[in-house]
């Protein structure tokens, strides 16, 4: 059965302080200030929420050139006040310690009652590797190869406490039924981490995790770890492809390519008519002193000519859904929010009214624990009855 | 009411995973969910508070081998409740531990950084160092750490995460003994310059310390004299460093009590200690000064007869250890059984083990408290419930007007961020200068 006769299609939308293009900022007139606050992080997620899309993207880096606040940060000070919208910021892994990454991803889950995801990535450069100053840069093999280890302590540290450990057994004393916690005894290449984690299972079980998947060394972590995976193509051919690639490693891991819900960036800029879009890219390019290369599909032109660019994604099976990358906030996502995503729901290309926790949006239910799932530990017979 | 009355600073603690919280009380609530912790936030922001704290340890406490389970625990990650309660709350500032072993100074000055901007200058770092190898085990840099490169290593993250907060617009050189870092910091000062820095240690060198770095120092609560001695002493440190009295504030961390009377409040205090010794609880604690298994015993019995084993010494892990000869503690609590006409391991363990520092109405709870900080035995205090999340309520609705009325608490908050509720000054942002440049060892 094809996905793509259910209308199902997903939407998200990234959202870095000023759009995706360097001079966007400068070109809007937004004050550089005013991306620092809260009140504008909350205004974006809010706009996207309002909408009804299925959750926003919070890139982070350690090397820009414009002022980044820590995604996880923003993600957590926004949980509390702007409801229904799942909420994933990037985490890098190269340079940082999982303990630490699977702790903050599950407080992300308990403080917006289960709508966190996590988007592993890693950090490439020496510039990068200079901050920390504790390894030198390494190529993509061997980032993506400490990244499937990182992923895969993140995601056991989530496990190391069953959903029931937490008894406040009275009679006997305890707090937490100890053998419902668990060591994970991880022993990499890279590191080693014992756990259990400090922080109880969160509320999804495990948070959505997504990844990208563009280059080749990415695609095993993708496939085994991802439940959402996000692809850049410059054209829906090659997004088809791109598609195709992910759902037979994917079904080559053992799992079920329809467990994984593949979602195609397509960089937007909306306006009046095409012309004027383009002419207004042309100037933003004129301020950043060179020309910003296409990422992936890229839009310039009006909300009508996106949903027809996404009936075609549908059409062809490019994508189970998109990230829209706006160019310029907050203006493409409040011209996305107000024109674009009624003209697709009008279509039937995109269901409104989606709730609950972030993995029922993608249709995922609740994981098992892999060390209950393992657990053939005996129930003590006496104090545990 | 005079004006110039010194006035009392509080921090909110929230309930942490050691016996003081007690979880099995009836009105106890969660230890997890959000919503325990904006109530206890948003009580104390009513309360006028300076602060919510945060506890943090890297590893799940230990006894015997095992994960201790008669405590509260787990708990959420620091910096993400923070950021989420700055969202559910406008003035209070948000405090939390975090360890200057397992992570690294550039991540965490973009952290504090972070939670500094999106909490519009409300952000404060309780700096904990450790040099501990059981909870290394759960981190790449693995752990063992000499104790005497705790303070060493601790004084050089906060050298870089200073020298990184100050660097916006130019890049940052450092090259140390324990970190090499180099490069640009993506975020200018947050809306009070830094975080409020506070450190947690009384030992010469956590003094040290505190006086040459900290803008507050969490210490422990003690009698009048002590404290006196102990902020005279702290404080007498603070002009070798060029800094003024102003500069440090001296926070005991304490807990309370409070009834109708006085006499109500000890019955309650003593019912409260009972909760917070379990039965299995005591044994526990014999446990830890026995060196032993002694599971076998009647808490409700008497003191082992058996000595302490001394070669032991790790019974328990995860926690802060007894420093004291094991045996001189054995002796001592037998004697003070002994003198009691014969208590009980859990009646000693009861009473040997942390009474509340302050029991009594609100009235004669706020008077006390002012007695402390009107004599400089302290600048304010820490609170330390025993209840998530429900333990500061009666503080908040009946001692903090008490102390409105004694004029030695405010009665609004005097301004936006922590700095100002805190009567520290905004350090200036300055560029990064040769002088803070370290060169390799």
């Amino acid at each position: 059965m094809s996905p793509f006769t259910e209308a199902r299609m997903h939407l998200a939308v990234e959202l870095p302080a000023a759009g995706r293009h360097p001079a966007a900022a400068a070109w809007a007139g937004l004050d550089a200030a005013r991306l620092l606050t809260p009140a504008h992080h909350e205004s974006l997620v809010r706009t996207a929420g309002h909408r009804g899309l299925d959750l926003v993207f919070i890139p982070d880096t350690f090397v820009a050139d414009v002022p980044v606040l820590e995604a996880v940060a923003v993600a957590a000070r926004v949980a509390p006040v702007v409801p229904g919208i799942g909420l994933v910021p990037t985490a890098t892994i190269t340079h940082t310690e999982p303990f630490h990454i699977s702790k903050s991803i599950a407080t992300l889950d308990i403080v917006s009652g289960g709508r966190a995801g996590w988007e592993p990535t890693v950090s490439r450069t020496p510039a990068e590797a200079a901050l920390f100053g504790r390894k030198p840069a390494a190529p993509p093999d061997v980032l993506w190869h400490e990244a499937a280890d990182a992923v895969e302590v993140v995601v056991r540290l989530w496990d190391s406490w069953e959903d029931d450990a937490v008894i406040r057994d009275t009679a006997t004393g305890r707090y937490v039924d100890r053998d419902k916690l668990h060591y994970i005894d991880f022993v990499g290449e890279f590191f080693s981490v014992k756990g259990p984690s400090i922080t109880p299972r969160p509320p999804q079980g495990h948070p959505l995790v997504a990844v990208r998947a563009d280059e080749d060394e990415a695609l095993p972590v993708a496939a085994r770890w991802a439940d959402v995976v996000r692809i850049a193509a410059p054209d829906l051919d090659a997004a088809r492809d791109a598609r195709e690639r992910v759902r037979a490693a994917v079904a080559d891991g053992g799992r079920d390519p329809d467990d994984v819900t593949v979602l195609l960036d397509v960089e937007v800029h909306l306006a009046a008519d095409a012309h004027r879009a383009r002419a207004e890219l042309a100037e933003l390019d004129t301020h950043a002193g060179a020309p910003l290369e296409p990422s992936s599909v890229r839009l310039l032109g009006t909300a009508s000519e996106l949903a027809d660019l996404l009936g075609a994604v549908v059409r062809v099976g490019a994508a189970d859904g998109v990230t829209f990358v706006p160019l310029v906030l907050p203006t493409d996502l409040n011209a996305l929010a107000e024109q674009a995503v009624p003209l697709l729901a009008g279509r039937g290309l995109f269901r409104t009214g989606r709730s609950g926790s972030l993995r029922s949006r993608f249709g995922l239910s609740r994981p098992a624990n892999h060390f209950a799932a393992h657990s053939t530990a005996p129930t003590t017979p006496g104090a545990r009855s | 009411v005079s004006t110039r009355k010194k006035q009392i600073h509080l921090g909110a603690h929230f309930p942490g995973v050691n016996n003081t919280t007690v979880w099995s009380d009836p009105q106890a609530g969660s230890q997890t969910d959000f919503s325990s912790f904006v109530h206890f936030a948003q009580n104390a922001e009513r309360g006028l508070m300076d602060f919510v704290f945060l506890a943090e340890g890297l590893r799940l406490r230990e006894h015997r081998g095992l994960i201790h389970d008669l405590d509260v625990v787990g708990r959420p990650d620091t910096f993400t409740v923070l950021n989420a309660l700055a969202a559910v709350t406008s003035h209070i500032g948000l405090a939390g531990t975090i360890n200057t072993t397992f992570n690294e100074p550039y991540e965490l000055a973009k952290q504090w950084a972070s939670l500094d901007h999106l909490s519009g200058g409300r952000a404060a770092w309780n700096m904990v160092t450790t040099s501990d190898a059981f909870t290394g085990e759960n981190f790449r840099r693995g752990g063992f750490l000499e104790r005497s490169q705790r303070y060493e290593r601790a004084a050089e993250v906060v050298a870089v995460t200073r020298a990184l907060w100050n660097s916006y617009g130019e890049p940052v050189e450092h090259h140390g003994p324990q970190f090499d870092v180099s490069g640009r910091f993506p975020l200018p000062p947050g809306p009070q310059g830094h975080p409020v820095l506070i450190q947690a240690g009384d030992s010469a060198e956590g003094r040290d310390f505190a006086a040459a770095t900290a803008d507050a120092i969490f210490t422990l609560h003690g009698t009048l004299e002590a404290g006196q001695a102990f902020y005279a002493d702290v404080k007498g440190r603070l002009a070798r460093h060029g800094r003024s009295e102003q500069d440090l504030k001296v926070l005991p961390g304490v807990t309370f009590v409070l009834g109708d009377t006085d006499a109500a409040a000890q019955e309650l205090a003593a019912h409260i200690r009972r909760q917070q010794v379990s039965p299995q609880t005591a044994i526990a604690f014999l446990e830890q000064i026995w060196g032993r298994e002694l599971s076998s015993y009647d808490p409700d019995g008497p003191l082992p007869d058996v000595d302490p084993d001394v070669d032991n010494v790790s019974i328990s892990r995860g926690r802060v250890r007894h420093v004291k000869d094991p045996r001189v503690v054995a002796q001592e609590w037998r004697d003070f059984s002994a003198a009691r006409g014969g208590l009980s391991i859990r009646e000693v363990v009861i009473e040997k083990t942390g009474r509340q520092s302050f029991i009594g109405s609100p009235r004669t709870v706020a008077a006390e408290m002012d007695l402390f900080v009107q004599g400089n035995a302290c600048d304010g205090f820490i609170l330390v419930p025993h209840l998530t999340p429900g333990g500061l309520d009666r503080f908040v609705s009946d001692v903090v007007p008490e102390l409105q009325d004694l004029g030695s608490y405010r009665t609004a908050y005097p301004g936006p961020t922590l700095r100002d509720h805190l009567g520290l000054r905004h350090p200036h942002a300055v560029p990064l200068t040769p002088s803070t440049r370290q060169e390799s060892a």
